[in-house]
């Protein structure tokens, strides 16, 4: 009976996987086009833009993300602009939207200080290098700034993306019904928390140990270097069309 | 290649085409403090000049002043004849007025660090073809063929596949040498080369370095290698608190040190 119950609960739950993956992967996608655009305003030296992110930092790191999805979501329908504008109210009435805007904001910035700290960490000399070989900035950035500092920054990244996974559990709170939302309605219905938030809890731990065994996975791809030195009648590497 | 260039200019000097680099009366503060205080220098095509001088004489800042690593606060710099154009900043300080100038003349003046600074992600091989495919766009294969030869030359072929860390000082030297050669440089600075080296991995660097003058490389080697500076190179400068102290042939430099300072430093050395 029992082990019914969880099976039947398991699938439910299951069912409202690919939501909760909908929204998980446009909040880190878009968040991840918002972090670039921060980090670069962060880095470009005028003193506008780095006072621009640093606020946008401070409240968005600084404040609950739940907060951020009820002003999102209950907040801005209040102003008549917003519920009159033909382009913010078809983004702001949809709750969907809103957890996506929502999260893609707050983690931007996250990553945006996750990346400003690893194009800090790239080693000066490797970067003299780069220009003393007369290579111009774009090069420069393409071929040594930008691929130290993603494998500087690819762990406290997986960790972000990890933290976002369990985010999408606040989608709930807004009317989606994403795996947490799904629980929730079974636990109401059933009164059997235990095992209804047990399956949840399982579903999200299996998730997050994909996530960080792909990121483990191209975290080994990346960082030869930083591995023990390969024996000597080990592999010839060709060497890659692109650098 | 680049011998034969050299060669054939030792052998029909016209006079105008002789100067490798030129440095005219070149400047540099940091904050309060004058590192360089008007330094001059002339380099032939062949020439392979040691200059010494000990920590604080402004040895390293004149070099990478030259390649506009740090930009000089005044003075002119000449590479091949070409003079590198300067405008004043918005904060009243000199840059450089056409980046594409400084990276066309950068691509001809090879660097060799003293932290070596390999890029840490690619292999030897790819450290070597990075610079030539992308800044002189060359073909892939013909970089790729240039530089095993090279690696060849350098004794390190058989690590042409590993990742620079996973390499001794003495094997990361010699790959950056290689890699500056890659670059078929008119010039090559070298930025103390040995000096972040174990003692016994100093020769091996020393001997590649050598082999480079005696074909006829124009070289511009900071030091502290007496040796180097006083068997290898073609002149000796020594600097001394930001200016020039003394130029001149190695062998009478070393056998008669022509100014009190010079022969303090050298003394200091024999100890």
């Amino acid at each position: 009976m029992a082990f019914d119950f969880y099976l039947s609960t398991m699938w439910s739950v299951l069912k409202a996987l690919p939501l909760t993956l909908e929204i998980w992967f446009f909040g880190i996608a878009f968040g991840l086009l918002i972090a670039t655009g921060l980090t670069w305003l962060r880095a470009s030296g005028y003193k506008l833009g780095e006072y621009f992110t640093r606020a946008y930092v401070f409240i968005f790191r600084g404040s609950p993300l739940l907060v951020q999805l009820y002003l999102i979501y209950f907040g801005l329908s209040q102003f008549d602009f917003v519920r009159h504008s033909p382009v913010l109210w078809p983004i702001l009435r949809d709750p969907m939207y809103c957890t996506i805007v929502a999260m893609a904001l707050n983690t931007a910035a996250y990553e945006s200080e996750i990346f400003r700290g690893a194009l800090r960490a790239v080693p000066v000399g490797q970067i003299e290098a780069a220009k003393a070989f007369g290579m111009s900035a774009f090069t420069r950035f393409r071929l040594v700034t930008l691929p130290i500092a993603l494998r500087l920054a690819l762990p406290a990244y997986s960790t972000e993306i990890i933290l976002m996974t369990k985010a999408t559990a606040l989608a709930s709170v807004v009317t989606i019904m994403e795996m947490m939302g799904t629980a929730q309605k079974i636990q109401h219905d059933t009164f059997r928390p235990i095992e209804v938030l047990t399956c949840a809890g399982v579903i999200y731990l299996l998730l997050n140990l994909s996530i960080a065994r792909i990121f483990a996975w191209v975290e080994y791809r990346l960082s030869p270097h930083l591995r023990p030195p390969p024996e000597q009648s080990q592999q010839i590497r060709p060497v890659p069309e692109v650098l | 290649m680049s011998a034969n260039v050299a060669a054939a200019a030792k052998a029909t000097p016209p006079p105008e085409d002789k100067s490798a680099i030129s440095v005219r009366d070149m400047r540099k503060c940091f904050g309060d403090h004058e590192v360089l205080k008007g330094i001059s220098l002339e380099a032939h095509k062949g020439d392979v000049i040691s200059i010494l001088g000990s920590s604080g004489s402004g040895k390293s800042t004149m070099l990478r002043c030259i390649n506009l690593l740090e930009t000089p606060d005044s003075g002119e710099v000449r590479v091949d004849g070409e003079l590198i154009r300067m405008k004043q900043g918005r904060d009243g300080r000199q840059m450089p007025a056409d980046i594409r100038q400084v990276e066309r003349i950068r691509a001809n003046l090879a660097m060799v660090f003293q932290s070596f600074n390999l890029w840490s992600h690619m292999t030897v091989l790819e450290n070597l073809v990075a610079a030539p495919t992308h800044v002189l766009k060359r073909p892939r294969a013909e970089c790729l063929e240039q530089a095993e030869i090279l690696l060849k030359r350098v004794g390190i072929w058989e690590r042409r596949n590993y990742y620079p860390p996973h390499m001794s000082g003495g094997q990361q030297q010699r790959a950056a040498i290689a890699r500056a050669l890659a670059m078929n440089p008119k010039v090559m600075l070298f930025d103390e080369p040995t000096s972040a080296l174990d003692p016994e991995l100093v020769g091996e660097v020393l001997r590649v370095m050598r082999s480079l003058a005696e074909e006829g490389r124009t070289m511009l080697v900071v030091t502290h290698e007496m040796g180097f500076a006083r068997d290898v190179s073609s002149k000796v400068m020594f600097l001394h608190k930001g200016e020039v102290d003394s130029v001149g042939e190695p062998k009478e430099m070393f056998a008669r040190p022509p100014t009190p300072q010079f022969k303090q430093f050298i003394a200091n050395f024999n100890k």
